[in-house]
């Protein structure tokens, strides 16, 4: 038996050592691009990890986290630069995270009462108030203009284009650079929230998502553990804003808008609503297919080339078609998510590697979908 | 005082269309639990069609033949999309997901149509204004508040008096028990989408309507401030919309027109006022004002 467990465990190293081999690999092959692609979808993926710990085990709707990103980035733009304190660059990272995180704090007293949908709708509000102060508070934001972005430099080296360096006899720019910083980010995100999910705490909030009274009669203190799921999940928010503000070396405010916030509760639901995993597969799909769609849309048929003549369907168009399209049908054909699909592909292989012997003795029965787990639900 | 009054006027009939959407999602709500996210290009569409179709059939007609359509679409969009993913709660947020991916294909579409240009409605009202008293006021806004009084008073009286209004709330109480008594879930929820989508059609041509200068692309985004209003008063109470309609119209209006006197606040503090009012409200009353408080049972 306990070989089985060491096998296991040495083969989930294993894998774990391939999937990182391979992740490191895209910078010596791939041109920007691809690398930039590869960038924001990991920016994407630790925001929507974040949204998934709040949405998915707490079963609360957030549609604020558009202005939580906002918070990181324009935080970490702020402490490092000029106007602005102008602390160490890697100083500043941890501090905007914190700044996110003091937000969501704030925001508490709502995060802490305020259920499911109403939930949704209250933080819609600090989206557009969020966007308000950022085009009004012209002496931090700088405006509809934005500011520039200040890039990271930890230890004497600097995440941007400047300077030779050439690894292996590739040289790195700003993109190559950036990608290890953000799979780096990606790993400590990845790891933090799977850990969260299995301690102690994170029973706690996966049992007030079941029932918020059974929950409350072990002992949950209910109102607590809201408010932590939603300032852990800002944290998680603002990193992914260092992280986009970093890529994109400008942030403005119209960015963080509405829009941004419906994209990461489409990537959560998307990629099955709770799971660490998941999450990632509906941010690189909710990121990735626009910016691929856009790039070759003009070599699909009935797409006419951007701008040529009047109420012809331009790529971006298309892209915007195809993107919808993608979402309504992902949803139609796998109600819970990516996540869903790959779990029930992977129990029938199983079963037809396992042929039936005795019924006991086969794999474990795949846990019942949350959904029917759940006691009915009263509609107000 | 007249600006005063001026301003309350105004947001009177603001508020009266913000009515109309925000009836529009809690009808929805109420029906299948889903945040209608596809409402504000709902909306637009039915304003395009008015648009396009005025001059050939004249205002009245193409206003029957819009609310008509649009109500079509949405009732077909929750019948053979929606609905395939079941009536529990779990499915209704996943359906609010699918609603976000219909709106992008239907805004996009639409603002490809209308691109940069500022479609006239034909609307009979024109920019007529008439005095009363010390103040005047557009013709389209007096319009605005009479038709949604009307057009309200209509849907409450479908609610109380139908039995389609008496599945609906059966429905809303106790999905299960309700479909165990033969109410016919699909074809409730689907009447209810309809009404949804032929209030929105109505409320376009009032956002259209004079003192706004016609029907553009971003026509559509103004239905997210009845998101507010909907929340305001309560998700699932008809009640709640109305109210929370007329404080957020009101609101918004004073607003603006103090704006020389809020300038603290920055400027176009209007557009995002509504959002600051709901937080206060929600902050005292967590399920909003008309919201019932969820008895838990064990």
């Amino acid at each position: 038996m306990s070989d089985r467990i060491t096998a296991l465990l040495t083969r989930r190293r294993a894998t774990l050592l391939v999937v990182a081999v391979v992740l490191c690999l895209p910078p010596f092959y791939l041109d920007a691009f691809w690398l930039r692609i590869g960038l924001f979808s990991m920016a994407a993926a630790i925001g929507a990890i974040g949204l998934a710990l709040l949405s998915g085990t707490a079963g609360q709707l957030s549609l604020g986290h558009a202005f939580f990103l906002a918070v990181g980035a324009y935080g970490y733009t702020w402490l490092a630069g000029d106007p602005g304190p102008g602390l160490p660059t890697a100083l500043a990272v941890p501090l905007a995270v914190l700044m996110a995180g003091l937000a969501g704090g704030l925001f508490s007293p709502v995060a802490g009462r305020v259920k499911g949908i109403y939930l949704g709708i209250a933080t819609l509000a600090l989206v557009f108030l969020g966007h308000h102060v950022l085009l009004t508070a012209e002496s931090v934001t700088g405006g509809f203009n934005g500011r520039s972005v200040p890039p990271l430099s930890v230890g004497g080296f600097t995440f941007d284009a400047d300077g030779e360096l050439n690894v292996l006899g590739v040289p790195f720019g700003a993109e190559e650079r950036l990608w290890f910083l953000g799979l780096a980010l990606f790993a400590l995100t990845w790891f933090t929230a799977r850990g969260l999910l299995r301690s102690r705490p994170g029973r706690a909030l996966a049992a007030l998502r079941d029932s918020e009274t059974a929950a409350a009669v072990m002992g949950v203190d209910v109102a607590r553990h809201r408010s932590a799921a939603f300032v852990v999940s800002s944290m998680y928010a603002g990193l992914a804003g260092v992280l986009l503000a970093l890529a994109f070396r400008r942030v403005v405010p119209d960015y963080f808008g509405l829009v941004l916030s419906v994209d990461y509760l489409a990537m959560i639901v998307i990629g099955g609503l709770g799971s660490v995993a998941g999450a990632t597969a509906g941010a690189v799909f909710v990121t990735a297919l626009p910016l691929l769609m856009t790039r070759y849309a003009d070599q699909l048929p009935l797409v006419a080339a951007p701008g040529s003549t009047e109420g012809a369907v331009g790529p971006t168009e298309a892209a915007r078609y195809l993107y919808g399209a993608a979402i309504v049908l992902v949803l139609l054909y796998a109600p819970d998510g990516l996540h869903g699909l790959v779990r029930r592909a992977r129990d029938r292989l199983r079963r037809r590697r396992t042929p039936t012997t005795a019924p006991h003795t086969a794999v474990p029965s795949p846990p019942p979908p949350a959904a029917a787990a759940r006691p009915k639900e009263h509609t107000p | 005082m007249t600006d005063l009054l001026d301003s309350l006027l105004g947001g009177l009939a603001l508020g009266a269309v913000y009515a109309l959407v925000a009836l529009g999602f809690v009808v929805i709500f109420k029906a299948s639990g889903v945040l209608n996210f596809a409402h504000g290009s709902l909306l637009l569409f039915g304003g395009y069609l008015i648009a396009v179709l005025h001059d050939d059939l004249g205002f009245a007609g193409a206003l029957a033949l819009a609310v008509v359509v649009t109500a079509a679409l949405a009732g077909a969009l929750d019948r053979f999309l929606l609905q395939r993913g079941g009536h529990d709660a779990h499915s209704a947020h996943v359906q609010t997901i699918v609603t976000i991916g219909v709106d992008i294909v239907l805004l996009t579409e639409l603002a490809r149509r209308i691109g940069g240009d500022l479609l006239t409605l034909g609307d009979p009202w024109g920019d007529a204004v008439t005095e009363l008293g010390p103040l005047t006021i557009a013709d389209s806004r007096l319009a605005a508040i009479a038709v949604s009084a009307v057009v309200i008073t209509g849907v409450f009286a479908l609610f109380r008096f139908t039995s389609w209004g008496l599945s609906l709330r059966a429905a809303a109480e106790d999905m299960e028990a309700a479909a165990l008594m033969g109410v016919r879930l699909g074809r409730v929820r689907a009447g209810a989408w309809c009404v949804a989508g032929a209030l929105a059609a109505l409320a376009a041509v009032f956002l259209a309507a004079f003192p706004a200068p016609g029907l553009e692309r971003t026509t559509g985004q103004i239905a997210l401030n009845a998101f507010p209003a909907a929340i305001l008063g309560g998700l699932a109470s008809p009640t709640g919309a109305l109210a929370g309609s007329l404080v957020i119209g009101l609101t918004e209006a004073l607003v603006v027109g103090y704006q020389s006197e809020l300038h603290v606040l920055g400027d176009g503090f209007g557009e995002v006022a509504p959002y600051a009012v709901m937080l206060l409200v929600l902050l005292v009353r967590p399920n909003g004002l008309f919201g019932a408080r969820g008895a838990a049972r064990v």
